[in-house]
């Protein structure tokens, strides 16, 4: 787009700056060459790799099975139909009950936004406190805590176990909240720790002299100041709370199975004939929040998972 | 930093005593869970605990076990396969596309856009739908058979040999864009001056990625590779979703091991002590790294 407008405006200040030939004759041939072509053909090829499972999801969640079963993946549906998101919703089956998606999508709901909130709330605290309140022995806890990101998850989830056992909340949505608060703690106080500390300083000696404590410069101060990393924060918390898989399994009881846990069973269950289109449509359903995030939010998810690739 | 700013002696425990309060989760999550939880665990890997865990030592013998256990050298074999060319082809592509990005293209949102979404959808979505797409009966192989090639055969999901690869093929798909998005950042930071004196010595471009940028990188090919690398690792929901394992055993990973016999088999020290194996895996990746990484840093 840039390319095209400056053409003319570019012309005319070379006319006007001295012997016009030389930009006249390049720039046509640039937009045209060879190297272009290469270059978008490339480019368009591998976005047409990385597009073509999301066309399938979509193309085969629209057809009936009669189709699927005759035509290959790839072509549009002859006729489209909602039925298979309605029963993906509704009445798909894992195992004995049969009432589909929908209470997975209700158990995601509630166990990422109680985790998605504690897990920023604690961890912006933290990260407050390393970079403005640093006591004696916090930067020891802190490379802890780093090292802990890199620790496979398998090797800690059975002491996670016997601890909320001892609590009692052992299977409860709560005790998955605490478990997704702990696993979110490293990347999100190494985000919060980094913003706060990027702040001038002497914001926070000019509340200190005027007498704020700890909470007030946090709550008055700091939190209306850093609104884009909290959401940079909120981004990465919820795209990889409802994602994850592992934790949803291993800390809940199946009645509070979160989506993805579900999409497994229904997917994957041994039991009756497969239904592709429903299999798809209860897919995409599962993967529509996540992708809906990360299309609204846009460059701040780039931020966001240059911050918390970590997080693996 | 300022938490001496107290005008009154208070005690050396009290003071600062609202952060060390508000630090308490963040202690806890260290101490308790991260060392803790992970000294436990490797504790408890020279136990013979079954369905709960007994502190009653065996030395070796699980290990021992392990190591014999066919499922166990299957899980380790995928995982070196996987891990290699996850390794090798997402650094590849991510940088061929990288560089293409950095080509002060047009539209160049919209292709990061299109390449970056695979990594927000989980691994339970990306397996389910390579599962679809590799189905033999309705996917990939029976269009190429319907346009003609009747012999043509790609079903790495029902082949034991070949099925890493038809995880790969997936593994891939999803992470691709995230080491592409991390290499471009990289690209963005080198100088334009640099580019600059290499065209003005006439460098052909490639020379120059080849001998002069990709050399500058260096320390984000190594945070990318660490970052890649503690992925695969960890990688299990992909393999749960797409294969669960199968055909048999061909697609097992060191973590569904630990997962199966922790919460399946009720085989605690089994799961123990495949954990803390994985546990070695990972250090075996980070120490070197983080040696180079902050060793270099405090000496530069």
């Amino acid at each position: 787009m840039a390319e095209t407008v400056s053409l003319k405006p570019g012309a005319a200040l070379a006319a006007t700056a001295g012997p016009p030939s030389e930009p006249w004759g390049r720039k046509p041939r640039r937009t045209l060459s060879r190297r272009n072509i290469m270059l978008y053909g490339t480019l368009l090829v591998a976005a047409l790799y990385y597009l073509l499972p999301l066309y399938v999801m979509v193309v085969t969640s629209l057809k009936g099975m009669p189709e699927i079963r005759l035509g290959n993946i790839f072509s549009p549906p002859v006729e489209v139909t909602f039925e298979p998101w309605a029963k993906a919703w509704a009445t798909a089956c894992t195992g004995l009950n049969c009432d589909g998606l929908s209470r997975g999508f209700w158990n995601s709901v509630r166990i990422t936004v109680p985790s998605t909130l504690i897990s920023i709330l604690v961890a912006s605290v933290n990260g407050y406190a390393l970079a403005n309140w640093k006591f004696k022995g916090a930067d020891l806890f802190f490379t802890i805590l780093i090292i802990g990101a890199f620790i496979p998850y398998q090797v800690m989830i059975y002491p996670i176990v016997i601890v909320l056992r001892e609590m009692g909340i052992y299977g409860t949505l709560t005790g998955l909240v605490i478990v997704h608060t702990i696993f979110g703690m490293p990347i999100l106080t190494l985000l919060f720790r980094n913003y706060f500390s990027s702040l001038p300083e002497e914001l926070f000696k000019a509340a200190r002299i005027d007498g704020a404590g700890f909470w007030q410069i946090y709550f008055r101060i700091m939190l209306p100041m850093s609104l884009p990393i909290f959401v940079v924060a909120m981004i990465l918390q919820i795209t990889g709370i409802w994602n994850d898989f592992l934790f949803g399994v291993v800390f809940t009881r199946p009645e509070y199975y979160p989506m993805t846990v579900q999409l497994n069973n229904i997917v994957n269950s041994v039991q009756g004939v497969k239904e592709y289109n429903v299999n798809m449509a209860a897919t995409l359903l599962t993967g529509a929040v996540p992708l809906i995030v990360y299309f609204v939010s846009g460059r701040l998810f780039v931020r966001g998972i240059a911050a918390g690739a970590v997080k693996g | 930093m300022t938490g001496q700013a107290h005008t009154g002696r208070p005690s050396r425990l009290l003071r600062n005593l609202s952060s060390k309060i508000a630090s308490i989760p963040m202690m806890l999550t260290a101490v308790v869970i991260f060392l803790g939880g992970t000294i436990w665990t490797v504790v408890y890997s020279f136990t013979n605990s079954r369905l709960l865990p007994r502190a009653k030592f065996v030395g070796l013998d699980q290990y021992e076990r392990l190591w014999d256990a066919p499922r166990w050298i299957v899980s380790i074999q995928n995982l070196a396969i996987y891990g290699f060319f996850t390794l090798v082809f997402s650094l590849v592509v991510g940088f061929l596309l990288a560089a293409l990005m950095d080509q002060k293209i047009r539209f160049e949102n919209t292709f990061r856009t299109i390449f970056l979404y695979p990594f927000a959808l989980s691994f339970i979505v990306t397996g389910l739908v390579w599962q679809w797409i590799l189905n033999p009966e309705f996917g990939v192989q029976s269009v190429v058979r319907a346009l003609g090639w009747t012999s043509f055969t790609f079903d790495p999901l029902y082949n034991a040999d070949i099925v890493i690869y038809g995880v790969l093929i997936a593994g891939l798909w999803q992470g691709t864009g995230l080491v592409m998005c991390l290499l471009l950042a990289g690209l963005r930071g080198i100088d334009e001056d640099i580019w600059k004196a290499a065209r003005v010595d006439g460098i052909p471009m490639w020379k120059t990625y080849l001998f002069i940028v990709i050399p500058m990188m260096r320390p984000v090919f190594i945070t990318t590779l660490v970052i890649i690398a503690s992925g695969i690792v960890k990688v299990y929901d992909l393999v749960v979703a797409q294969t669960s394992g199968g055909p048999g055993i061909a697609s097992e990973v060191p973590a569904k091991y630990v997962y199966d016999y922790m919460f399946q088999a009720q085989n605690l020290g089994q799961g123990f002590a495949a954990s803390t194996m994985m546990l070695v895996t990972v250090a075996i990746i980070i120490i070197p790294w983080a040696y180079l990484e902050f060793g270099g840093r405090k000496r530069g």
